[in-house]
Formats: structure tokens, sequence, C-alpha cells
């Protein structure tokens, strides 16, 4: 009696063990889900701006526009049909607010109840028109013809160059300067920290003394768990201003500061990961390679680094992905302009700091929410790869060193 | 083949040596500085803004003037909500990984996920938890999603130390357990959780430190700009330290004027990583000397 | 003629006292055999000859340590150069990560020899010389961890000799190899020592009997005894020596 009570609690608490160490995999999954429902949600989205129609004249031969196009019209940078496969005929922009140019407040009527027959008859009449307008003033009898228009595609989004997802009347919803800008800060911040954390390992784990290297060590672990958004705080108090005076800059939050901030927060990891790689060298192989004649330093360069190179690796790697998927520093410190970088002294913004920026204002279900959890998707995909580069990478040493 | 002449040679390597060593030294001492720096710049700016008053009073005049008590204890509901969240889940999770099973697929395949889910950078919890917690199960931005959001976050590393703390346990000690007819479980709790204990319960406390630090998480699922007063339960949104401190820097009503605020923001915050830090070592050290005895 | 010879020699590590007073000679061209319970100093012992103790913190070194009537502590001492004149095997075979042929060749690069075609005979003799060659000649490109543990130590062996040194140090050479592994390892000391003064440590007394001319025996940081290896197995003079030569040791 007594065995069995005991062989059905034992299991409970197995099936209890079993279920709390599947929460991580549950919780990886829900997050592929809600962030890939949401994400590629964007892609069966037209470019348009919610609950607002595009209308032409009926004879106009155009009948299907991209976001692009819409928005290049809007811009007056396409000012003719025939630029568009129509006839030869120069576009007429109508957005609601020029409707006081053709009617007067009366016409309108007081409650704007003959607006809809106004907008029809503008459509009617004029052959160029393009109209822009909420969709409720479309009407059955409406005497013009609706664009169409594609859901937002792949090439739109990456291959897009310009980021404004609440343009009117068609969002922008290309990630080009967003993925640029996270790599050219990224990239940044581990070419300062990658030489700078490797020469101070190299220091603390081969040169320095146990003393010096058991007050560093702690101390440099320690700078490790400094929040990110104190660091990006003493950049925008510290760093962006020198930045500014330095190279006589309109603004010293640019691509340079986050580099400069992601960088010294690398440091810390690279440093104790590349150290710990160091000490890994066998001792027996640095005495041989002593007791050949070489200098300590021949010795360090020659036998410890490269036996250490994939631990070396790792932290490269590592550092870069943290750089990538870094939030608060990035955003306080870039300047988050959403264009494609030159140089590193011009503002930037990274796909992070536009999510965190952004999505406060998206209305949760709309086109701006979606887009940016499909940034959401790009960024977790990316880090999950450098998660498993530098998995493969340190799993290779293990069977190596056995 | 002549060879080189020895003392020349030995001279060369030794001259490379000391420029290669004085260059090295210098790298590594400059960045330690350099943190060192950061870090005695947020003191020395935080600690004249720090008062009793600050620590326990509302802010005022559009934040820059008062305290920053709601935020405190806004960070304070959310260290223990993310606490509550993750602790019993991880260390139930790393008994099993380790003391239930020890190879096969499973294992593999929850060792994989967990260090996935380590990787996941924190902006994408923050829209995780937006979309599972705040919009999917109605919390709304909440205490309770936040410390949900930040548990995942964290669950883990308190994995990950607490594997590490049980792996530590020798053998030995199981061995005898089962040798005398103890069960698994009763093997684990009774031998194998008290032995580690010390060493979890460092990996809690480092983890306090990350937890408070987290802003990125936060931002859509709890954190509030300014709440005039404090919440009320934990479906209420929350002030929080890191991402007051954000709001001061860059976004306050009077950002020149709201400056002395956010360095004693700041400060509050390293304070804590500092805190947690020393108390972890500490508590490291006391127990290592108590098992020499 | 003497090669190697200590005066007096103390070893301190911090506040223990490694290795006590120890007075000897050894001659060229003879394999001496270190023996002695394990923290006995032995290698502690072998290692002040090339002076790969210093890497160690804390340490102190008193007494006159001599290579060729030098005084190798004396200021001034070029301890690089020091360690290219002594060889030194390890416990384990500790191959750099490498290949073959740049194991052998790295004792010569790091001592400035750039010559593609010195460095290429040199390789070459060094492998003949441990009865290698056969085995790897073509795989001299292949990584170093891909030979046996046998093979490794003898490629061990020939990076040290690669750079022609006159003293090899062998510091428990095949205590991690099978027995034949280790029986060409043997015969390999058997012919070195035309050539080179060769001092090994050991915890194997058979090891010892078979390859040494001499035999000094280490207890706790001193010499015990130091005789002809046949005197000193056969007919020790002190009682602690025939005690451990016979097993009867706590």
């Amino acid at each position: 009696m007594q065995s069995s009570s005991k062989k059905f609690s034992e299991r409970f608490i197995e099936g209890l063990l079993l279920i709390s160490s599947s929460i991580t995999s549950l919780t990886v999954v829900l997050i592929v889900l809600f962030l890939f429902k949401e994400g590629l949600g964007l892609f069966s989205h037209s470019a348009i701006e919610e609950g607002n129609v595009i209308a032409v004249n009926k004879n106009n031969q155009v009948s299907v526009l991209s976001g692009e196009q819409l928005k290049n019209i809007f811009d007056q940078k396409i000012v003719n049909w025939k630029e568009l496969g129509g006839s030869n005929d120069s576009i007429i922009l109508f957005r609601l607010e020029d409707i006081s140019n053709y009617y007067s407040d009366e016409q309108i009527g007081e409650n704007f109840e003959h607006l809809p027959e106004c907008i029809s008859k503008l459509n009617d009449s004029i052959s160029g028109i393009i109209s822009f307008f909420p969709d409720k003033y479309w009407t059955k009898d409406f005497k013009g013809k609706k664009i169409e228009f594609d859901p937002i595609t792949m090439k739109e989004v990456f291959a897009g160059k310009e980021w404004f997802p609440t343009a009117h009347p068609a969002a922008q919803l290309g990630i080009a300067p967003l993925l640029l800008g996270t790599l050219w800060v990224s990239l940044g911040a581990i070419l300062l920290a990658l030489p700078l954390g490797l020469a101070s390992a190299v220091y603390l784990s081969e040169i320095a003394n146990k003393k010096v290297r058991s007050i560093l060590k702690p101390l440099i672990e320690l700078l490790a768990g400094i929040p990110s958004v104190v660091y990006g705080f003493f950049g925008l108090v510290v760093i962006v201003p020198l930045i500014q005076q330095l190279f006589n800059l309109p603004v010293g939050e640019t691509g340079l500061a986050g580099s400069i901030i992601l960088g010294i927060m690398a440091l810390p990891t690279i440093i104790t990961i590349s150290e710990d790689a160091m000490n890994t060298t066998p001792r027996a192989m640095k005495e041989a390679s002593l007791a050949l004649g070489a200098s300590k330093w021949q010795t360090i360069y020659k036998i410890v680094i490269p036996y250490s190179i994939s631990g070396i690796t790792a932290a490269a790697i590592l550092g870069i992905g943290r750089a990538i998927g870094e939030t608060m520093a990035v955003l306080m410190v870039t300047g988050n302009a959403a264009i494609i970088p030159h140089s590193l002294l011009e503002p930037v913004r990274t796909i992070p700091a536009t999510i965190a920026a952004e999505l406060g204002e998206a209305p949760a279900g709309g086109l701006h929410y979606k887009a940016l959890f499909a940034l959401g998707c790009i960024l977790f995909v990316i880090t999950l790869i450098i998660n498993l580069i530098v998995e493969f990478i340190s799993s290779r040493k293990k069977y190596q060193n056995s | 083949m002549k060879l080189p002449d020895e003392n020349k040679l030995e001279k060369l390597k030794k001259r490379r040596q000391r420029i290669a060593f004085i260059i090295l030294g210098t790298i590594g001492y400059s960045i330690v500085a350099i943190l060192i720096s950061i870090l005695t710049f947020i003191i020395v700016k935080g600690i004249s803004v720090i008062s009793w008053d600050f620590l326990t009073s509302m802010p005022e005049e559009g934040m820059t003037k008062g305290g920053i008590f709601p935020a405190i204890l806004g960070s304070f509901y959310l260290v223990t909500g993310s606490i509550i969240v993750a602790f019993p889940i991880g260390i139930m999770a790393a008994i099993y990984m380790n003391e239930y099973v020890k190879h096969g697929t499973a294992k593999k395949i929850i060792k994989q996920m967990t260090n996935n889910l380590a990787g996941v950078p924190s902006i994408v919890f923050g829209l995780f938890g937006m979309a599972l917690f705040v919009n999917k199960l109605g919390f709304g931005d909440s205490i309770i999603a936040g410390s949900f959001t930040l548990g995942l976050l964290i669950l883990p590393i308190i994995i990950r130390t607490t594997e590490e703390a049980l792996k530590s346990v020798d053998d030995t000690f199981r061995q005898a357990s089962i040798g005398l007819g103890a069960s698994k479980w009763q093997t684990t709790k009774n031998v194998v959780l008290p032995i580690a204990f010390p060493k979890i319960i460092t990996g809690m406390i480092l983890s306090i430190g990350r937890v408070s630090g987290e802003t990125a998480p936060i931002l859509f699922t709890v954190a509030a700009y300014f709440l005039p007063r404090l919440p009320h339960s934990i479906f209420d949104q929350a002030m929080a330290l890191p991402y007051h401190l954000y709001v001061l820097a860059t976004s306050g009503t009077n950002i020149s004027e709201s400056r002395p605020m956010a360095y004693g923001t700041a400060l509050v915050l390293v304070v804590i990583v500092l805190f947690t830090n020393l108390l972890a070592n500490a508590l490291r050290k006391y127990f290592s000397n108590k098992v020499k005895m | 003629m003497i090669k190697l010879e200590t005066i007096n020699a103390n070893v301190y590590y911090g506040a223990s006292h490694a290795l006590k007073n120890i007075s000897m000679q050894l001659e060229s061209n003879t394999v001496t055999a270190l023996i002695g319970p394990s923290g006995c100093g032995k290698s502690t012992y072998l290692r002040l000859f090339n002076r790969m103790n210093d890497l160690i913190e804390n340490i102190r070194i008193e007494g006159e340590i001599l290579i060729d009537g030098k005084n190798i502590y004396q200021k001034g001492t070029n301890v690089d150069s020091l360690r290219k004149s002594t060889g030194m095997i390890f416990q384990k075979p500790n191959p750099f990560p490498k290949s073959i042929f740049e194991n052998v060749a790295y004792g010569l690069r790091v001592n400035g020899i750039n010559d593609a075609a010195f460095i290429q005979e040199r390789v070459e003799t060094s492998i003949q010389q441990v009865a290698l060659w056969d085995e790897v000649k073509d795989k001299l490109k292949k990584s170093a961890f891909e030979l046996s543990g046998g093979q490794q130590q003898r490629l061990c062996i020939a990076r040290a000799l690669a750079i022609q040194p006159s003293i090899i140090l062998m510091d428990e050479p095949t205590s991690a190899l099978d027995p034949i592994s280790t029986s060409k390892i043997e015969e390999l000391m058997y012919e070195l020592k035309a050539k080179y003064t060769i001092v090994i440590v050991t915890h194997n007394m058979q090891q010892a009997a078979r390859v040494s001319d001499k035999t000094a025996f280490f207890y706790l940081g001193e010499l015990i005894e130091y005789s002809q290896t046949k005197e000193l197995f056969t007919n020790p003079k002190i009682e602690k020596t025939q005690n451990y030569i016979t097993g009867r040791f706590g």
C-alpha cells in the first residue's frame, strides 16, 4: 500500500518536472507562432492605408498599382499615366482636403451629405484624376473605377529602400535601411570590441599575474551586468556630445555613437568568453613551446591563440548577435533616422530600435503593427542562426578535445 | 645555411615580446579604465541626487522634481513577479534534465530549445509578451503581463545555473542515498538539493540584477510613462526603473531639467546590480568556506 | 664528462620546501633516471635544467645549477636559448594544433630560421631519428592529432630534436602510452644517448632499470641515493631505497 502511494507521488512529481522542463520549448514554439502569425499577416495586406480607397476615371486603362507606384504618384515623381502603361494624360491628384478647390461648402452640404456625390462627379469628369478618400464615401453608383492593390510582396519589403509605415496614402515598408543600419552599427561595434577585447583577454589570461587577474576578472563580469539603458544613458550624455564636437556634426546621435556604446557593452562578453577559451589551452602545450626556446609572446600567438581560435570565434559571433539584438542603448544614441546610411557619422536606425520606438503608436492588428512583428521575425531568425553557429563551433571544439 | 646569430635573435625576440606586452597591457588596462570610468561617472553624477526623499516620493512637476518611488516599487513588483514565475519552473526543469534524464533525444531537444530561448533578443520577448499576455490573454498592460514576460526571459538563465549547481554535487551522494533505499525524488529533495542550494541561490540573486535592468521586454507589457499613483493590483500598469530612466533621458517634458533625476535613477540601477553581484559573491565565499569546514 | 650539476639546490613553493640541498652530477651521453614516489621532487629537479620552474608563481630557487660548468640561474642568462639547448618531453604527448610537419618545424621557426630547404631537411632527419618517417611521410600536412598516442609522443621527441639540443629532459614520457609504444620509445632512448645527455623522470622502476645508466632516488625533496643503476637496484646502500624498490612503501 505504502509503496504504491510512493510510486504514485514519484510519478506525479516526475510528470511535474517534465512539464516544467518543456516550458522553454513551449515558449520558443509560442514565440515563433505569435511572431510569424502577425508578421506573415503583413503579406496579405495591401499597402494602401486601411479604410481608404483609390479611384480613377472609369476610362483609365490602369487598374492595378503597387504601393511604391502609388507613393510616387502622390509624391509627384510620376506625373503622367503613360509612365504606368496608361494613355498620355497628366495625372491630377485629389485628396479629400482638395474638395474645396472644386466645390463650395454649400454644394458639399452642412454634414457632408453630398460629399460622395461630389467625389463621384469629379472622378467622372476629370480624365487624369486619381483620388484618395475614405471608403465610407464610396457609393454603389460611384462613377469611377476603384484601383486594385496587390498584397505587399517580399520584394517590396526586403528590397524597398524606404521605411515610412505611416505614409499617406501608401505605407512604405522597405526594411533595407533598417537592415543596413543594424548591420553597420553591429559591425562597427564588433570591429571596435573584438581587437580590444581579444588583447585584454590575452593580457588577463597569459600575461597578468594571478592577483591582478583575480581583481580584474570579477570586475569585468560585473560590468556585463550593467543594464543596457544605463549604457545608453551614458552614451547619450557623454559619447553623443563628444562625437558631435569631435567631427563637427549637426547632431551627435549617429551610427558611430551606437557602435561605440555597443562595442563597450560587448567587451565584457568578448573578454570573458575568449579568456575562458584561452585558459583551456593545456599547460603542457604552452610548456612544450617554451621548452623549444619560443618566447612567451611567440607561444601566445603561435600556440595559445590558434588553439583557442574556436572559442574566440564563438565570442566574436556571440558579440555580433548581442549587438544585433540590443535595443535600448542603440535607441538612445543612434538618432533613429530611417534612411540608408552612407557613413557611420549619420543617424541610423536599427531593427530593434524601430520596434521599440514604433510599437507603442501602432494600432494592434493594423498594417504597421504587423510590419513591426515582421521585423521581430527577422530579428528572431538572425539571432537564431547566430546561436546555432556558435553552438556548432563550440560542439566541434568539444569533439576535437575528446 | 647560416644559423641566425644567437644573441641578436634573442634580443629581437625579447624586444618584440616587450613591445607586444606593453601594447596588450595598455589596451587591457585602458579597457578596464574605460569601464570603471563609466561606473564612476554614474556614481559621481548620481550620488548628489540620492536622498531619502528621492527614493520615497512621487515624481513632481513633469518628472523634474520629486522622487522615483513608483518606479522603485514597480521594479520591485516585477522582480518579485518574474521570480515567482521563473523560479519553480526553472529549478524543476533543471532537476528533470540533470537528475531524471541523463541522455537521449528529449534532453537534447530541451537543451537546444533552452539555448535558443536564451538567445532571443529582449525586444522580441517584448513583442511576444505583448501579443500573448497583453492582447491574447487580455491582461492588458499590467504587472502580471510584465512578470510573465520577464520570467520567461530569465528562465534559461535559472535553468542553466541550477543545472550547474546540480552537476557540482558529487555522484557518491546520490549513490549513497539510493543505496539506502531512497527513491529518486527523495534523493533529490533530501540530498542533492540541499547541497546544491547555495549555488542555486547565487543564480537567483544574479538574475534579480538582470531582471531589474531589462527595458525592452516591459516597454509594451507593463511600463507606464508616468503614473500619478501607485499600482492597485497586479492587473494594473506600473512604472519601472529602467523605463523611467529611458523616459527621463529621452522623452521627458523637460529633458535638461530632469537630467539630475535621470542620473539618480541610473545610479539606483547600478547600485542594484553592484549589490546583487557583491551579495552573490559573498554568499559563494560564505558557503564554500562552510563546506570546507 | 660532467654535463649537468647542481650544488646545494633548494626549491621552495611558497612555504613548502620542495627540494632540499640537492648536490648531484650528471654525466654526458648517459641516461640518468630520477625515481621516487609522487611528490618527491623529481619533476621539480628535472625542470631546474631548462628553468621551466620559473613559470610557477611564488617559487624560490637557491643554490647553483650548472650546465657545462655554467650557472644557468646567473643574471643575464638567456632563458630562451637555454631552453633551446635542452629538449623536453612531457607526460602526455602534447603536439601543437598544427600539421605534423609544422610541429617539428615549430622550434626552428620560433628561433628565427626561415630557410625552407633547411627546415625541410631538418624536419625530415628529426622524424627519421625517432623512426617515425615511414609512418608519416605521406601525411606531413595532416594534423598531428590524427596520429596515435605513441606516434604523437615520438613526434614530440622529433620536435625536441629538431632544434638540436644537447640535453633531453623526459618527464614520465611513457606514462600515457601502451606497452608497444613504450618499448619503441625506450629503444629510441638507447640510440639517442650516443649524441645526447638524457634525464628521465619515471615512476616505473622496471623502466628505470631497463633504460638508465645511473639512477637517483628522491624522497620528500631529498636525494636519498644516487649510483649506477645496476648497483642501486641490486645492492642499495640505504634502507629507504631498498624499501622503495622492493615495493614496501607507503
